[in-house]
């Protein structure tokens, strides 16, 4: 299998996209000629030309609300909003039209349309430029949220997303576009929205994560295996709505102990609902509390490279959460 | 009224006629609390809904804010499926889902009332972007209230529509007042059709939209210039005989500045110029007028023997499959 980057997995599943159906488009700010700000449609303004790769004002609000415009009359919107962070503009539009439209229209309507944002921190991107925005929108039904930690996923779960009759935020960890590569199967393939993947099997505890907190809970525990012989399960939760309540369920019943792990800010963050999931539904298989490791409890990510340290999880630290939940 | 023949007036008339006499039944059921939340009448605008809807042809689009009923009777939504959401039954037009504020039909293209202010605009240009991309000639009229022209929707909207020469006619219903704010009390220019100017869109100008001839005739020429060449903004000068929604206690209104307007009523104004027009019509509109009574009534008595939703239709549709 080839390997490639999860910002090339993106771009290619964008691509084979807008080959496969005519009704695709993209449209978003420099996402022509310039190729997008990270550089994600890279390519495909030359191949399919602007009407396909629009260039849209700097106006946020109405990329997301012509995608909801174009979808509702039967085109297939792929919106790009820069950093995850400029979403808020839109938020009426992709909570109050988007995820409505299907219940409220008496099934008339239904969006079709994919918005990707690149999400995160640890790029030094100061406040406004490294936000993780995933929990205001798993709060709404009628959304689907989904995030990738690796570029198998990306490319499948993309192609999933663009084919889904339903609007999806497709939040993509832009501190990993690069840094994270991996094999990329050849060929047509998707990844079904909803289910969650087993990234390591363990059967001492269970870690709970998506995006890049994912990728890093990973190396933790690839770490702890090797240093202290703990065996921990990671779940790559990759869906974050519609929840796979079954995978969260399944791990705890095997392992008793669960740790969630993000870097959006902790309280109400999504680990409090993975939480109470297991509070819920998994009380009897426990042996620990449910434990959370996530940014702390501060307005955005600040700049300041110390700060950035202490804001964001890191292998490091989620290694020595595994061990105090395992010591537990 | 070139081109305009009897039948074609006459029905204008019915529908103007039926949109007045759907309403005052639903402020009826509203005080008798069948119809419950919020209620915002189109009396007074009915010559301005009919006229522009007139001016489409099946394939245009039509989307609009909350003041929803009246356009939606005039593109043919059923008045039953209508009232039967307006009760909140099963067998309305959203299954009781959306009510009085959120009328729409796929199959008329009539894509909907909405309930945030300006939060249409851009949904109307997405819908134009769609007739562009596949290069069809279809137009969207896009309506709202002259209080959406200062939400931040409607700068984005317009600008958007005309760097990329979408086929919208922007139409602003100034009926006077964003809910009880007077047009020059929330706007800096007054005369909205001119803001077309600071966009490089073409200005349509106003219309009386008291008028029903008028109106059709000047939403024809725009739909005529807006497929052709790009976004239109323009103004229907109208006003609305009853408040913003029911309760509206209109302290912001005198009762002589109500009545000025009720005398230009544009249901007797329009009875009259076909009375003029047509010897012997006035039997005639009578008898579209007692029809249009029978009509309200079947939908009323269809509306109140319909179903009321279950919990399971609470539960169903979140998600497309």
């Amino acid at each position: 299998m080839p390997v490639m980057t999860l910002i090339e997995a993106v771009t290619q599943a964008m691509d084979e996209e807008l080959a496969r159906d005519p009704r695709v488009f993209i449209v978003g700010e420099d996402v022509g000629a310039r190729g997008g700000v990270f550089r994600a449609t890279m390519g495909l303004h030359a191949k399919y030309g602007s009407e396909r790769v629009v260039d849209s004002p700097l106006a946020e609000l109405s990329i997301v609300a012509i995608g909801i415009g174009a979808a509702l009359a039967d085109l297939r919107p792929i919106c790009e909003i820069q950093f995850a962070d400029f979403i808020h503009p839109a938020f009426n539009q992709i909570v109050n039209e988007a995820a409505k439209m299907y219940y409220r229209s008496g099934e008339q309507w239904n969006v079709p349309m994919v918005i990707r944002a690149p999400y995160g921190g640890g790029i030094s991107g100061a406040l406004y430029h490294s936000q993780s925005v995933e929990a205001f929108f798993t709060h709404v039904p009628g959304l689907k949220v989904v995030i990738p930690s690796t570029p198998q996923d990306a490319k499948g779960l993309l192609k999933s997303a663009v084919r889904d009759p339903n609007p999806v935020l497709f939040f993509e960890p832009k501190k990993g576009y690069r840094a994270i590569k991996g094999d990329v199967p050849e060929g047509e393939y998707t990844i079904p929205i909803g289910p969650a993947r087993v990234a390591r099997s363990g059967r001492d505890l269970s870690v709970f994560a998506y995006g890049m907190m994912a990728h890093y809970t990973t190396i933790a525990a690839e770490k702890v295996a090797r240093e202290d012989g703990i065996d921990a399960e990671v779940i790559d939760l990759r869906t974050l709505l519609p929840v796979d309540k079954g995978a969260i369920l399944e791990s705890v019943k095997k392992t008793g102990k669960a740790l969630v792990v993000h870097e959006d800010t902790f309280t109400m963050g999504y680990g409090a609902e993975v939480a109470a999931i297991i509070a819920d539904e998994g009380f009897n298989y426990m042996d620990a509390p449910v434990k959370r490791l996530a940014g702390p409890d501060v307005p955005a990510m600040p700049y300041s490279h110390s700060m950035q340290e202490f804001f964001m999880p890191n292998p490091d630290k989620i290694a020595a959460a595994i061990r105090d939940l395992a010591a537990y | 009224m070139a081109g305009l023949n009897k039948t074609t007036l006459l029905d204008w008339y019915r529908q103007m006629v039926l949109i007045r006499r759907f309403e005052e039944k639903c402020a009826e059921l509203y005080q008798q609390g069948k119809i419950g939340g919020f209620l915002h009448l189109y009396i007074g605008q009915e010559a301005t809904g009919v006229g522009s809807v007139a001016a489409l042809r099946p394939q245009d689009h039509a989307i609009t804010a909350y003041r929803d009923h009246g356009l939606a009777l005039a593109r043919g939504l059923d008045p039953k499926a209508i009232m039967a959401e307006m009760l909140g039954k099963r067998t309305g037009v959203s299954g009781g889902k959306g009510g009085s504020m959120h009328l729409a039909s796929r199959e008329l293209n009539f894509w909907g009332g909405y309930g945030i202010v300006g939060g249409h605009l851009p949904l109307a240009a997405g819908i134009a972007l769609k007739a562009k991309y596949n290069e069809e000639d279809e137009v969207v009229l896009c309506y709202m209230g002259d209080g959406a022209t200062n939400i931040g929707y409607f700068h984005e909207s317009l600008n958007l529509s005309a760097v990329w020469d979408l086929p919208v006619i922007w139409l602003v219903e100034n009926n006077g007042y964003g809910m009880g704010t007077a047009v020059d009390r929330a706007s800096g220019q007054v005369e909205l059709h001119k803001r077309a100017v600071g966009y490089g869109m073409k200005d349509g100008g106003r219309v009386d939209g008291m008028d029903v001839i008028a109106v059709y005739e000047a939403i024809s020429d725009a739909a005529r210039y807006a497929s052709k060449n790009g976004p239109v903004l323009m103004e229907s000068m109208t006003y609305r005989f009853q408040g913003h929604s029911m309760g509206d206690p209109e302290r912001y209104r005198s009762k002589e500045e109500v009545q000025r307007y009720a005398a230009g009523d544009p249901i007797g104004k329009f009875r009259q110029t076909l009375v003029e027009k047509y010897k012997d019509v006035a039997g005639e509109l009578d008898k579209i007028e007692d029809a249009v009574v029978a009509t309200v009534a079947e939908a009323v008595e269809y509306a109140e023997n319909s179903p009321a939703p279950t919990y399971e239709d609470l539960v169903a549709h979140v998600y497309a499959d």
